[in-house]
């Protein structure tokens, strides 16, 4: 087998950059998809992308956007890795220029920046109100160019079943199978890069894509990869409630001026601006959702009764509102009905996003040797709260590291002898008969079902308030759900794009990532970041300023809790406010 | 109580891609700001027909849900569209949801689009960089040629244009106005305009636009109101002046 063959699962921001930068290097590409890879959740981004461009006259400096990712994670990020990205960005800017995104632009044609929640500079890059679409479709394009030269082959509606170990127990292949004719097969590689994104569909209704189920995060966890951070999970605070899912209203409203607000004693109250009177909009997510949670289910202030309130343009003239939002705001108009140019949106927080995710070292390597993992699917950058425009960020930074990491893997000795014959046939066989037994189901259960009791049991209780009782309570009914998987039915017995089949072995992947999210969160004593527990109001680093480990125990299912010492070494933790201006250097 | 309300579908269904088609009727409850994606998840979760018969749940492909990723594209009612962005409340009952079968269907409503992005192979859909390392800051762009190539760059290769389009389908070769169009955005760029010979003398061969015959229907498809028609005709020019001074060129 000729070397650098590397398989990347997940064709997202990361998953394409990764791509790249191995062809570049001279190596090959097995690029594996659910859906075509232009088809990624990354494009549901819409904001912007942070970096120092520094063009509006602010002094900005890539230290204070390494501080205002640090001081906004909640001082729970690697500040090594963090610094790395913060410094990295402006090129990459250059770099997506020139692949052709079409950046919105000042009149003079330079690079347009806004203001984003979090940070005091324009510092936020974007095209639109679809900057992760155009960030993508560039991406696709130059991997296209890839494509057409023979070093990518994409396996586009493939699903990532599980990775394959050598005898040194070096990740060496994956098994996958072929979302239309079922057929399952093994494929050797000498490193593999998960690029598979978040895990937000565990709690049914929120931001991301139906793909982003976290299954591919959770069949690697059950191998042995170790999880950071699980328990600290985004809520956007901006999203239109919806019973399917909950579309995102991007934080570039509150950017280009949106005003969030409720009616309190007959009057407008803009509750964030006399909470908040430093930041005011413009606090990061985690604050902005627990203020409206407060407003809404602490108060009863929400609009009639109920958990919303109002994220308002209405005042901004609709001309620098469609140049600069467009996009979003014919999205709303389309889904609700009302025209946001005149009258305010109606908005509630939603899960968005996973600071945590697979536990991986500053070049992305996880605990497994040659399995990497970069983009939302690892816990790296963002600490206990991601600032928003960072997440295209470290999805395209990820992958400059994570795709030349795997092409050092390929060079090394360390990576062990290549999979034999006979262990890509077992591989395999293990796979299909797993998925046979799944076919042959003939419980009572419906798995759509019992993955929206899920959704419902994550969202009541993983969330933006934590309770120990309630969480206790919460993995008992994981517990449940688990065994109650067991008893479910498959209504499809056919082999030929089985959809049913397939959702069936995501959903347990899902229930035990359930699992690791509520653990992590009911061992964490403390509120930090999007973390927050009413009982321990206060951040403790005594105890806590670590990075949560969870490790798969197969006798139980459940997670095993640790904590990692990670480096903080360059800012030195201070309290987080932003009620008044943040400090530091 | 009052009896429930309810949205009668009356869905395509095709098992494989070869076996014959079928029609399979649904109720599935009403709800408010209900669209077609969502009521199809309510049949993954009850999937029963009208009359009581035990089914296998309607496949379809879908994952943003917010008309961005282009995946939901079907045709309601007559009209490809995506599924995610139609609401019930917008479209006359019974809802009849068909695959665009522009494209070979692989199952139900999923369908088979992967001549869209080799088309875009063709035309050259990228732009040709040394490398991902840094070169020089690319160069300043008027911000309203810009603003033409976001509205282009909106394009996600959904189909709709290739399913309303008479010219698209096995009497011609034509590979639509979607692919086509994205010709005229990477032509637009400071240095990707560089490759606009090749990209304007790959859309002379057969199937390019000459096999367009200009009937408009894609513009009044697009769900991303991209002016197709308009970048159409200004890419006929460039593309007649290419050939022009490849005549006089020889």
């Amino acid at each position: 087998m000729s070397k650098k063959n590397i398989i990347v699962v997940g064709g997202g921001l990361s998953g394409l950059m990764a791509t790249i930068k191995i062809c570049e290097a001279g190596g090959e590409v097995k690029l594996f998809s659910y859906c075509p890879v232009k088809r990624s959740h990354s494009l549901c981004a819409q904001g912007g992308i942070n970096a120092c461009m520094n063009t509006k006259g602010q002094n900005d400096t890539t230290w204070e956007h390494f501080d205002d990712t640090v001081y906004g994670g909640d001082f729970l990020a690697d500040q090594t890795a963090v610094k790395g990205m913060c410094e990295t960005a402006p090129k990459l800017i250059k770099m997506f220029d020139r692949m052709g995104v079409p950046f919105t632009r000042t009149a003079e044609g330079a690079l347009d920046l806004r203001n984003f929640g979090g940070q005091k500079n324009k510092r936020t890059v974007f095209a639109g109100s679809t900057t992760g679409q155009q960030l993508l479709y560039a991406l696709d394009e130059q991997v296209r160019k890839w494509e057409v030269k023979g070093k990518v082959n994409k396996y586009e509606f493939w699903e990532f079943i599980k990775i394959i170990k050598n005898d040194k127990k070096v990740c060496r292949g994956i098994v996958a199978q072929n979302m239309n004719s079922m057929e399952i097969e093994a494929f050797r590689a000498d490193a593999v890069i998960l690029a598979t994104g978040g895990p937000g569909v565990i709690f049914g209704r929120c931001t991301a894509s139906t793909i982003c189920n976290g299954s591919a995060v959770s069949a690697v966890y059950q191998q042995g990869a170790e999880i950071g951070n699980s328990e600290f999970i985004q809520i956007h605070p901006t999203a239109i409630p919806g019973s399917d899912k909950n579309r995102l209203m991007s934080e570039a409203c509150r950017g280009e001026g949106g005003r969030i607000w409720t009616y309190k004693d007959g009057k407008p109250w803009y509750f964030l601006e006399t909470m908040y009177p430093a930041y005011g909009n413009l606090v990061p997510r985690d604050i902005a959702a627990r203020a409206i949670y407060d407003v809404c289910v602490n108060q009863g202030l929400g609009i009639n009764g109920e958990n919303r309130v109002y994220l308002d343009l209405s005042h901004i003239p609709a001309e620098y509102l469609e140049r600069k939002l467009g996009g979003i705001l014919e999205m709303y108009s389309e889904f609700v009905g009302d025209d946001p140019r005149k009258v305010p949106m109606q908005i509630y927080p939603s899960v968005h996003y996973s600071m945590g995710g697979i536990w991986v070292d500053t070049k992305h390597n996880t605990s497994i040797p040659a399995l990497l993992a970069s983009g939302e699917c690892d816990y790296q950058y963002h600490g206990a709260n991601r600032l928003g425009a960072n997440s295209l960020l470290s999805a395209a930074y990820s992958g400059t590291i994570s795709g030349p990491e795997a092409i050092r893997w390929s060079e090394s000795d360390d990576i062990g002898d290549e999979l034999t014959d006979e262990q890509l046939a077992a591989a395999k066989q293990e796979c299909v008969d797993e998925f046979e037994n799944i076919i042959n189901m003939n419980g009572k259960e419906n798995a759509h079902k019992l993955h929206h009791e899920l959704g419902d049991l994550m969202n009541r209780y993983c969330t933006i308030v934590r309770v120990n009782k309630e969480l206790d309570f919460c993995m008992g009914e994981l517990k449940k759900i688990l065994a109650r998987w067991s008893d479910i039915g498959v209504n499809d017995k056919g082999h030929w794009a089985n959809q049913e089949a397939m959702f069936v072995r995501q959903l347990r992947n899902m229930i035990l990532y359930a699992m690791v999210i509520c653990k992590a969160a009911r061992m964490r004593d403390e509120s930090r970041g999007a973390h927050y527990k009413p009982e321990f109001p206060n951040r403790d680093d005594e105890k806590f300023l670590k990075t949560t480990i969870a490790s798969y125990d197969p006798e139980t299912h459940e997670p095993k809790i640790t904590y990692r010492e990670f480096d903080h070494s360059l800012i030195k933790p201070r309290p987080r406010r932003y009620d008044v201006a943040k400090g530091g250097k | 109580m009052s009896e429930q309300k309810t949205v009668h579908f009356i869905i395509e269904r095709q098992d494989s891609p070869d076996s014959k088609p079928y029609t399979e009727e649904f109720l599935v409850p009403y709800r408010p700001a209900l669209n077609v994606v969502a009521a199809l998840m309510e049949i993954q979760k009850n999937p029963v027909t009208k009359d009581g018969k035990k089914t296998t749940p309607v496949v379809w492909e879908c994952n943003c849900l917010e008309k961005v990723c282009g995946a939901c594209m079907m045709v309601i009612n007559g009209k490809a569209r995506q599924a995610c962005a139609t609401l019930v409340d917008h479209v006359p009952q019974p809802i009849h949801l068909a695959p665009a079968r522009t494209f070979p269907v692989i199952r139900d409503l999923q369908i088979d689009r992967s001549v869209m992005f080799e088309s875009l192979k063709r035309i050259q859909g990228w732009i040709e960089i040394d490398g991902s390392w840094e070169v020089n800051t690319a160069p300043i762009q008027n911000p309203y040629t810009a603003a033409t190539a976001y509205e282009i760059a909106h394009c996600m290769t959904c189909g709709c244009c290739l399913e309303a389009c008479p010219n698209v389908g096995p009497q011609s070769d034509f590979i639509g106005p979607a692919p086509t169009v994205q010709a005229y955005l990477f032509n637009l760029h400071p240095f990707g305009k560089f490759d606009k010979e090749k990209r304007l003398n790959s859309l002379m061969e057969k199937g390019g636009i000459t096999s367009c015959g200009n009937s408009q229907n894609c513009v009044q498809v697009c769900p991303k109101n991209i002016k197709l028609t308009t970048y159409l005709a200004q890419l006929n020019r460039d593309v007649n002046k290419q050939a022009l001074k490849n005549i006089f060129d020889k």
